[in-house]
């Protein structure tokens, strides 16, 4: 391997590129993608629809041949060791892994001796997950008649089968109810802490990657266009947002002047990185004031306002151009 | 409760760890492993063989007195002729379309899991072709049990061995359409097309339902370049025992055939899957 193999890391990628030919038409999915992930590392690939997440980790994971560059992951090479790389890591794809005329845990036991476990380890390890993540009602049905839920929990217990040392996660909570979604993050916190596994997600939630990864890289049109930890992309957003409502638009008027923030009409929207301590304390000062709120809510940022912030562009103006 | 309060520390008092790395295995633990798994289903829920069976049946059924009636011979006599011919048919019919249960897992991603697990590839192609004989030598000795009670003579060393070179053709012939399944990808309509512009012509053409004999030349000669006709004529003899037939030659060369050219294209098309 002549890539500078940097044994500290998990992931090197430089200049990963992959561009789809179809019908003439060409897609640049992922452009000049530059990565290094530590060991242990926790990393959240936050982007819209499109934006390269699943291609570039179906590179990484040998599903796919880049067009071209280089990636060393888990210490392979992923053009010269495939096989090496599969050994090492495990996948969760954005997909169903299960079989559809499978039973829950025969695809477990199955999945194991595809890993090389022995029987006996298999089974325990497969008992353990199916008690982890909740699936011991439905383990001993066929995967086609579960819900979508619990249908993405039997994936995750797929990918965590074999104790992989790095971990790919495909949009992992897609799907999952409150409930559900929580205790994946708490599965995924607790990974990390008991056994130092490195993990690299995709998602669409801030809230998930702010959650759980103490990095973040933003990817828009195949380019990573923020690499941060997630406390500074949130600085960088100004933080939350409240919003404000009054009896009248003078009311409002005259508030958007105290506070500063945007006016329309008879309420205001104004930034703050911490709206929990902020919103009480207005609400008291405009009252001493004589502006009497009537209506007020506060919403932490999501992945439009971090789209705002580091490109000016809304999501929803470029769903809307792109249906134009 | 289930609220996850910590958000993660940075996790510098990691030591590296040791990159856990999968056993290595092999080619034949891989295939039985794949194997195992094909077969699950088939052992959690066996009467969906016997379902499959409905259609070997029904031309059994319906079939087999028009050609009695037509032979104008007597019904044992045309049942030793018929019988080996829709045991064909059930390995034709039933190793044909397995390619769909594959085209289904590559659109719903359980085939990408298999792709990326650190399994052999030409494994993840032979155990798959192997799980196709199963129902196929439990459906062909039900058509065969069912077929006695009219005056079908068995011959146990006979059916033994006709089933093993059905068999023999019936891993190529899946492996064959496991070969579509991944060249049509997500096309499942083209896979569909294929299977039945060549399943019905090579059925007929292989004079598994109604002699061949009188038909025109063209036909014998599409016959005479059809595998099948072959595998038809083999089974004819062995189901009726009789070993020192030449045409046995010719149907175990054309199972050998199918089953060689259908691993060899089938490995090399799941070696370039993605
Ligand atoms: N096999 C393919 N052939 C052609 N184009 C493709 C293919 N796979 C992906 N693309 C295109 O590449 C771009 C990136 O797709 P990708 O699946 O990586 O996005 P993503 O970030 O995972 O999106 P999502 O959040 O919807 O899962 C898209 O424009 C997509 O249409
Ligand atoms: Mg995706």
């Amino acid at each position: 391997m002549d890539i500078e193999t940097d044994t500290n890391r998990m992931i090197t990628a430089r200049r990963l590129t992959k561009t789809f030919r179809a019908k003439g038409r060409t897609v640049d999915a992922v452009t000049d993608l530059d990565l290094s992930v530590a060991p242990g590392e926790l990393v959240a690939f936050l982007g819209p629809n499109g934006a390269g997440k699943s291609t570039t980790l179906r590179m990484l994971t040998t599903l796919l041949p880049p067009t071209s560059g280089d990636a060393v992951v888990a210490g392979c090479d992923i053009r010269r060791d495939p096989a090496g790389v599969r050994s090492r890591i495990g996948y969760v794809g954005q997909g169903t892994s299960g079989g559809h005329t499978q039973r829950v845990r025969d695809e477990l036991h199955a999945q194991g001796a595809f890993s090389g476990m022995g029987r006996r380890e298999t089974r325990a390890r497969a008992d353990e997950l199916i008690d982890s993540l909740e699936l011991g009602q439905v383990a001993n049905r066929q995967v086609q008649s579960l819900s979508g839920g619990q249908k993405r929990r039997v994936d995750i217990a797929l990918g965590l089968i074999h104790r992989p040392s790095l971990l790919f996660l495909d949009e992992p909570s897609t799907g999952l109810d409150p409930h559900s979604r929580a205790n994946l993050w708490e599965h995924i916190v607790d990974l990390r802490r008991t056994t130092g596994t490195t993990i690299f997600l995709t998602t669409h939630y801030l809230d998930e990657a702010d959650q759980l990864a103490e990095r973040v890289m933003v990817m828009d049109h195949g380019r990573v266009i923020a690499d941060d930890t997630a406390a500074a992309l949130k600085q960088r957003l100004a933080g939350d947002r409240v919003t404000l409502e009054f009896g009248s638009a003078t009311d409002a008027a005259a508030a958007a002047a105290r506070l500063g923030g945007d006016h329309d009409g008879s309420s205001i929207s104004v930034a703050t990185p911490d709206g929990d301590v902020a919103l009480p304390r207005w609400i008291r000062d405009l009252d001493a004031a004589g502006l009497e709120v009537v209506a007020a809510t506060h919403r932490a940022p999501t992945l439009d306002d971090v789209f705002l912030a580091l490109t000016g562009r809304s999501l929803r103006e470029e769903g809307a151009a792109a249906a134009a | 409760m289930n609220t996850v309060t910590t958000s993660a520390p940075v996790p510098t008092e990691f030591a590296a760890p040791a990159a856990s790395v999968a056993r290595p295995t092999g080619f034949v633990h891989d295939t039985v492993a794949v194997f195992a798994r094909e077969s699950r289903p088939l052992v959690r829920d066996p009467f969906s063989v016997v379902f499959s069976l409905v259609q070997p049946l029904v031309f059994l059924g319906l079939f087999g007195p028009l050609l009695i009636g037509a032979s104008g011979g007597d019904a044992a006599g045309t049942l030793q002729w018929f019988v080996p011919g829709i045991l064909v048919m059930v390995a034709l019919f039933g190793t044909a379309s397995t390619g769909a249960n594959l085209l289904f897992e590559m659109q719903t991603g359980s085939h990408e899991r298999t792709l990326v697990a650190p399994l052999s590839r030409a494994a993840l192609l032979v155990g798959r072709a192997l799980k196709d004989v199963v129902p196929l030598v439990i459906q062909g000795t039900l058509v065969v049990l069912v077929s006695v009670p009219f005056g079908f003579r068995l011959d146990v060393p006979g059916l033994a061995v006709g089933l093993l070179v059905l068999a023999v053709f019936g891993v190529g012939l899946g492996a064959l359409s496991y070969t579509l399944a991944l060249a049509c990808r997500n096309r499942d309509w083209m896979f569909w097309m294929v299977h039945q512009t060549l399943l019905f012509p090579l059925m007929i053409l292989s004079g598994m339902l109604l002699p061949l004999d009188e038909g025109p030349a063209w036909m014998q000669v599409a016959a005479a370049v059809n595998p099948l006709s072959y595998l038809v004529d083999a089974e004819r003899v062995l189901l009726a025992g009789g070993f020192g037939d030449p045409s046995i030659v010719g149907g175990v060369i054309a199972a050998a055939i199918t089953c060689a050219l259908g691993l060899v294209l089938g490995v090399r098309a799941m070696r370039r899957a993605r």
